[in-house]
């Protein structure tokens, strides 16, 4: 593999990564899941509980990403954009480190809405800023001087398209994974044994992501 | 915040079932002519402890006239679903609430209850700028923080408004403002609890301030002016959706326990005094197709009694009402233990068939006209009145005051504070236990009791049993 095709495998990669770790974190929302299988004792339950947390985190994702598919298009302001991208990613992470409370509103969200809440949470912890320096450095990635501007629009649309569906799936995967392995397997004490207080990580994760893509478009 | 969730919150009342026993229980002291400050008692109940049954700390507040009643934690079991966000908070602090004074204190209990001190005081007048109510009560923790019950509206007498539930912060204990946003034809208020997963809270009435400060008023409780209505809420939207009259003459509907399991959607209501023939009811309240319902299920009757025995409020009347002033329901929704502070007896129904309530076990202890003592051979002033519930089930906890006006309306001779325990056997069965006896200081009166590691009247659960 070439230079470029390493690079684009790996942000690939973080794509995925990114995904797993959000959806292992119990307080993306795995153990509703749990809870509502065992609450109608049906595993069906389960898998109904898990569509809604998939929807609202697929569509925080394509929230925050597809303003940066229009922007990423104004080939000339690529660096001030990634540079800006990369601030804002490095600024929320720094204020959830210092701020590290949930949103009390979110308590308002109804148990019967999951979908609300998943979306809600993901923007509330800043889940999809966290893959926008993923994924303007895949859009960085491609040969953009000749191409037109109306077919780069439609590329990364369909890339920022694609970022947000295979981290979503993947976020998916591990929460489903774990809620069933509770749900079927491990019991309820697993809830609470597998829960870390996470809030300083992902904090960090967010300043890391952030600071990796600053210090790639400044040298870029 | 800690790194893991605390060892206390459990995900199902079955895991708090499993969980290691009591070590300590708090319970709340108040001085009934407000000479003395009220404090927050420690006691040991560690079986084999050198201190077993013996207060082991006390923490004396800085004010006088509080008048303790109800207390609960910052924080429990229910912080253990995603959709409150709080999962890394410990069930460390007390809220202590004087429901006279409408001051809260709130109390740290670590790194060891034996060195319980106080960590915040919330002055009442916070308590009026920010929600407009008076008389705080209840206290339970939930998903958006910690939320308090009142007594009394805004005013000197609390009549100026209409109580209700307001909300603190869980992590600053900031007061953060009322919580309904819609109370429907709800006038009154004492005692609620919800069912999480299913998202609905259910409230109390018991009375107005010039009702119960200065001791029952017996031309209002003949006339029916005491709350007779139970109301059932949307816990997120925070809005009233049903009230149901219970019917005039059952007056003073009190403490709602709902099944902790929350797959059970039916819970249980105590009401203190039928007027027009003095009987005791135990209520059971379900949801079906989206409504709810409510039922009497289990009635007690007053026991007649010599004129020289009753006190001049029950002379009319020749006979002592059970007075239902307390229940609780054990963690597997098994057995409710029903207090009877008029004549002085503690049942404990079976209550597996949650319309049927079965008598399995009964004690007796005071009483305003059987008297019984204890059988370490001490007289035990007053009637079996707050009870609490080791989460195991096996010990049942209770102390012998109701409020420091109404004690002396109905024990004349004085409730001198008092403690004691009983064991539960396999199938029911209640026998208290010759070693364990609480004697407060004197002139101190005991009300609430608060198990470490939670108990069965502050844990609400967001998994079921399985």
């Amino acid at each position: 593999m070439s230079g470029a095709g390493w690079t684009t495998f790996s942000l690939w990669l973080a794509v995925i990564a990114s995904g797993l770790y959000h959806g292992a974190n119990p307080g993306m929302g795995w153990p509703l899941a749990v809870s509502a299988g065992l609450m109608e004792r049906r595993p069906r339950a389960l898998v109904a509980a898990l569509l809604p947390l998939l929807a609202g985190h697929l569509l925080a994702m394509l929230a925050v990403i597809l303003p940066f598919a229009l922007l990423v298009t104004l080939v000339e302001w690529q660096r001030p954009i990634q540079l800006g991208a990369s601030l804002l990613v490095i600024g929320f992470g720094l204020f959830r480190l210092v701020n590290r409370r949930h949103p009390r509103a979110l308590a308002r969200i109804p148990p019967t809405q999951l979908g609300l809440w998943s979306f809600a949470v993901a923007i509330a912890h800043g889940a999809g800023l966290m893959l926008v320096p993923i994924y303007l450095g895949l859009c960085g990635e491609a040969d953009r001087g000749h191409a037109a501007a109306e077919s780069l629009i439609g590329k990364d649309v369909c890339v920022a398209a694609l970022v947000s569906v295979v981290h979503a799936a993947a976020m998916i995967a591990a929460g489903g994974l774990l809620a069933w392995l509770a749900y079927r397997y491990l019991g309820l004490k697993f809830v609470s044994r597998s829960w870390f207080n996470l809030e300083a990580s992902w904090a960090a994760s967010l300043i890391l992501v952030g600071t990796v893509a600053l210090v790639l478009s400044l040298v870029g | 915040m800690t790194m893991r969730p605390d060892p206390t919150f459990y995900a199902s009342p079955k895991l708090a079932m499993e969980a290691p026993p009591e070590n300590f229980a708090y319970t709340l002291l108040l001085s009934p002519d407000f000479s003395k400050p009220d404090a927050l008692a420690v006691i040991d109940v560690k079986p084999g402890s050198p201190s077993y049954s013996r207060i082991v700390h006390t923490v004396t507040m800085p004010n006088k006239g509080d008048e303790f009643h109800h207390f609960g934690w910052n924080a429990c079991s229910s912080a253990l679903s995603p959709l409150a966000g709080h999962a890394f908070l410990e069930r460390r602090y007390l809220i202590i609430p004087g429901i006279r004074s409408s001051r809260i204190y709130v109390v740290d209990t670590k790194p060891d209850p034996t060195q319980a001190k106080i960590h915040k005081i919330i002055e009442p007048e916070e308590i009026f700028r920010k929600t407009g109510y008076s008389r705080p009560h209840t206290v339970h923790c939930g998903p958006e923080g910690i939320y308090v019950s009142t007594l009394g509206g805004a005013g000197k007498d609390g009549t100026e408004g209409t109580p209700g539930v307001f909300i603190m912060d869980c992590g600053s204990f900031e007061v953060l403002g009322r919580w309904e946003l819609d109370r429907g034809p709800q006038k009154l208020h004492y005692d609620f609890w919800w069912n999480l997963p299913r998202d609905y809270m259910v409230t109390s009435e018991w009375a107005l301030p010039p009702q119960f400060e200065k001791g029952i008023v017996p031309e209002d409780l003949l006339a029916n002016k005491y709350g007779h209505h139970v109301h059932f809420w949307d816990l997120r939207a925070r809005r009233n959706v049903q009230t149901i009259d219970l019917g005039a003459n059952h007056q003073m509907a009190l403490e709602v326990r709902p099944a902790h399991d929350p797959v059970r959607e039916y819970g249980f209501l105590g009401v203190v005094v039928d007027t027009t023939n003095l009987e005791g009811s135990i209520w059971t309240w379900w949801r079906e197709n989206g409504s709810f319902h409510i039922e009497k299920t289990a009635t007690i009757p007053p026991e007649p009694a010599p004129k020289e025995q009753l006190p001049p409020l029950l002379q009319g009347f020749g006979a002592v009402p059970p007075l239902i002033t307390d229940i609780d329901l054990s963690m597997d929704d098994r057995f409710l233990y029903v207090s009877c502070w008029g004549t002085g007896e503690m049942r404990q129904y079976d209550v597996s068939d949650p319309r049927k309530p079965k008598l399995a076990g009964s004690v007796h202890i005071g009483g305003i006209a059987r008297r019984t003592p204890h059988p370490n051979g001490k007289a035990y002033a007053g009637g079996p009145q707050m009870v609490e519930i080791s989460r195991d089930g096996k010990r049942v906890y209770w102390t012998n005051s109701l409020y420091s006006t109404w004690d002396d309306q109905f024990y004349p001779a004085g409730v001198p504070g008092a403690e004691v325990m009983a064991t539960v056997g396999a199938n029911g069965g209640l026998e208290l236990a010759k070693d364990y006896w609480i004697s407060f200081p004197d002139g101190y009166r005991a009300h609430q009791i608060r198990l470490d590691g939670g108990d069965c009247s502050t844990d609400s659960f967001c998994y079921p049993s399985v």
